[in-house]
């Protein structure tokens, strides 16, 4: 499940900056690039959660 | 560039950090990259462009200039941090007494206050672009901005200010997530940026018209700058200068296992100092080229490269910096006025932090106010390097104010202030740049410091 969850918080991030390199390469408008980023950055703000800090709560001290 | 750094509160506040409590490096290299991905990138990126920045000097002396802060954090504060294993706080009173070090802890609570406000300033800009409140910044210093946009002001200020006052952790777990994505959206914003300048093959690029062009424009409307190599190059290295020669991250690294996690900051200059500000530098030059407005408005260029996801990236970005700067604050005022409660304290910090942030030249003035808050804070790192490395081979006493009982050691408070006040004279009255004031500061009040233990020292009773 963790696993899974840092694979999609990895595609969003990928996807974020794929959606700038295709509109760079004008194989995408702006619109649909900037539709991508946010539905990556949704994406990615609904799986980080679920795992990043959670293993490191228990251990984590001021730095 | 970000103060989560300084005055937290945690463990082993009065003693050295124990063996079982160290970290490994990777803990190091995750705090810097987030750290230093913050909402002021948005801000100083812009201001180089605007201020005549060009795109050679700026690939070049901030590669220099943050090369140049990586061995400082290296060679200059990890040695010290691992050999004593103290916060800065705590070392400090030991040298300079608890009453110094409280007014020490005034001054440091009232600049972050300032760059705080900075934050809601840039937060603001973000929050406006949907409800069309524009970000204007005013010609005079204190001149406020329109009357809605200083209402808005407000209300992200109350509202910074209230998560602050409510605790520390939620804040700094969500910045934590936050952090990889903004980085990563400051990257799209330079590469979309680039698109929309038509600068899209690489001959295109390394000619660099785009950003030129876009000089032009400004220093046309504006009035001619110059921000050359050097300069940059001393800014890069030295906007963090509290951070490094002032020690502030001795507090950080004295739970270093491996005086390697001193690299660690590197990450945090390369993304953040770095690809951030050039990334965000673009986002102005892309404004201009597509409508000709020079307006270095955070929000607005977020919202013209990603729309809504830029929108989002600037109001976080702004968020997670200002809330744990005012939380420190609030922290630094309670070591002053110790029988008041921390959340009281955290409330004024944020007060205060967003009548700042209802002036726009504040934050417009960014590069200026990082160069005085190393300047007036970067010394009594001087102290600590002194007190560290030479005291006992010139037959001192090091660490005198806890081995003489005092609460001010006279020889730290003259050796800060004297360097510190021609300093600002200098950057207030003779218009000097302030980043250019930190070392020769830094260099004054450690040799001051020396002289005057050398004269003013008496024999304790453990010497």
């Amino acid at each position: 499940m963790k696993l899974n969850l840092k694979i999609i918080s990895l595609v969003a991030l990928l996807a974020i900056v794929a959606s700038g390199v295709l509109f760079f390469r004008g194989a995408v408008s702006q619109e649909v690039m900037k539709a991508i980023a946010l539905i990556a950055t949704i994406a990615w703000f609904i799986a980080t959660p679920m795992w990043m800090g959670r293993e490191q709560s228990s251990s984590q001290s001021e730095a | 560039m970000s103060e989560e750094t300084s005055n937290s509160g945690g463990e082993f506040e009065r003693e050295p950090v124990p063996d079982n409590a160290l970290l490994g490096s990777g803990k190091f290299w995750g705090m810097y990259a987030g750290e230093h991905a913050a909402g002021t990138e948005f801000m100083i990126g812009p201001l180089f462009l605007a201020a005549g920045a060009s795109l050679q000097d700026l690939i070049l002396g901030l590669l220099l200039g943050n090369i140049l802060a990586v061995l400082t954090w290296r060679y200059l504060v990890t040695p010290i941090a691992i050999g004593k294993r103290l916060t800065l706080y705590y070392q400090l009173e030991r040298i300079a007494g608890g009453s110094l070090v409280k007014f020490y802890n005034l001054i440091n609570g009232l600049l972050f206050c300032f760059l705080a406000g900075a934050m809601i300033t840039v937060s603001a800009s973000a929050v406006g672009i949907p409800f069309g409140i524009n970000y204007e910044v005013p010609a005079e210093t204190f001149g406020l901005g329109a009357p809605s946009f200083t209402m808005l002001v407000v209300l992200v200020g109350v509202v910074i200010a209230a998560v602050a006052a409510g605790g520390y952790s939620t804040v700094a777990r969500f910045a934590n997530i936050a952090a990889p994505w903004m980085i990563i959206i400051f990257a799209a914003c330079g590469i979309v940026s680039l698109a929309q300048m038509g600068a899209t093959s690489w001959p295109a690029i390394s000619e660099g018209k785009f950003w030129s062009d876009a000089i032009e424009f400004v220093q046309a409307k504006d009035g001619a700058q110059e921000f050359g190599f050097w300069k940059i190059v001393v800014f890069a290295w030295l906007c963090n200068g509290a951070m490094h020669f002032g020690m502030a991250d001795l507090s950080i690294f004295r739970f270093a296992k491996s005086p390697a996690s001193g690299w660690a900051p590197s990450i945090g200059m390369f993304l953040g100092h770095y690809m951030a500000w050039i990334a965000a530098g673009l986002l102005l030059a892309a404004q201009i080229k597509l409508s000709q407005d020079t307006t270095a408005n955070p929000g607005a260029l977020a919202w013209g490269a990603l729309g809504w996801t830029g929108i989002l990236c600037v109001v976080i970005a702004g968020w997670t910096t200002a809330n744990p700067t005012i939380y420190r604050a609030g922290l630094a005022f309670q070591g002053v006025f110790t029988k008041s409660s921390r959340i009281a304290m955290t409330l004024v910090a944020g007060t205060i932090a967003t009548i700042a942030g209802a002036f726009p030249n504040l934050s417009a003035q960014l590069l200026g106010f990082v160069g005085t808050y190393g300047t007036v804070l970067g010394p009594m790192g001087a102290v600590i390097f002194v007190d560290y490395w030479l005291m006992k081979r010139f037959g001192l006493q090091d660490e005198y104010a806890q081995e003489n009982g005092s609460s001010i050691n006279v020889a730290v408070l003259v050796a800060w202030l004297l360097p510190v006040i021609v300093g600002l004279y200098l950057i207030f009255w003779q218009g000097i740049f302030a980043a250019y004031a930190v070392i020769p500061c830094w260099v004054a009040c450690g040799v001051i410091y020396l002289a005057l233990s050398k004269a003013l020292q008496r024999p304790t009773s453990n010497a």
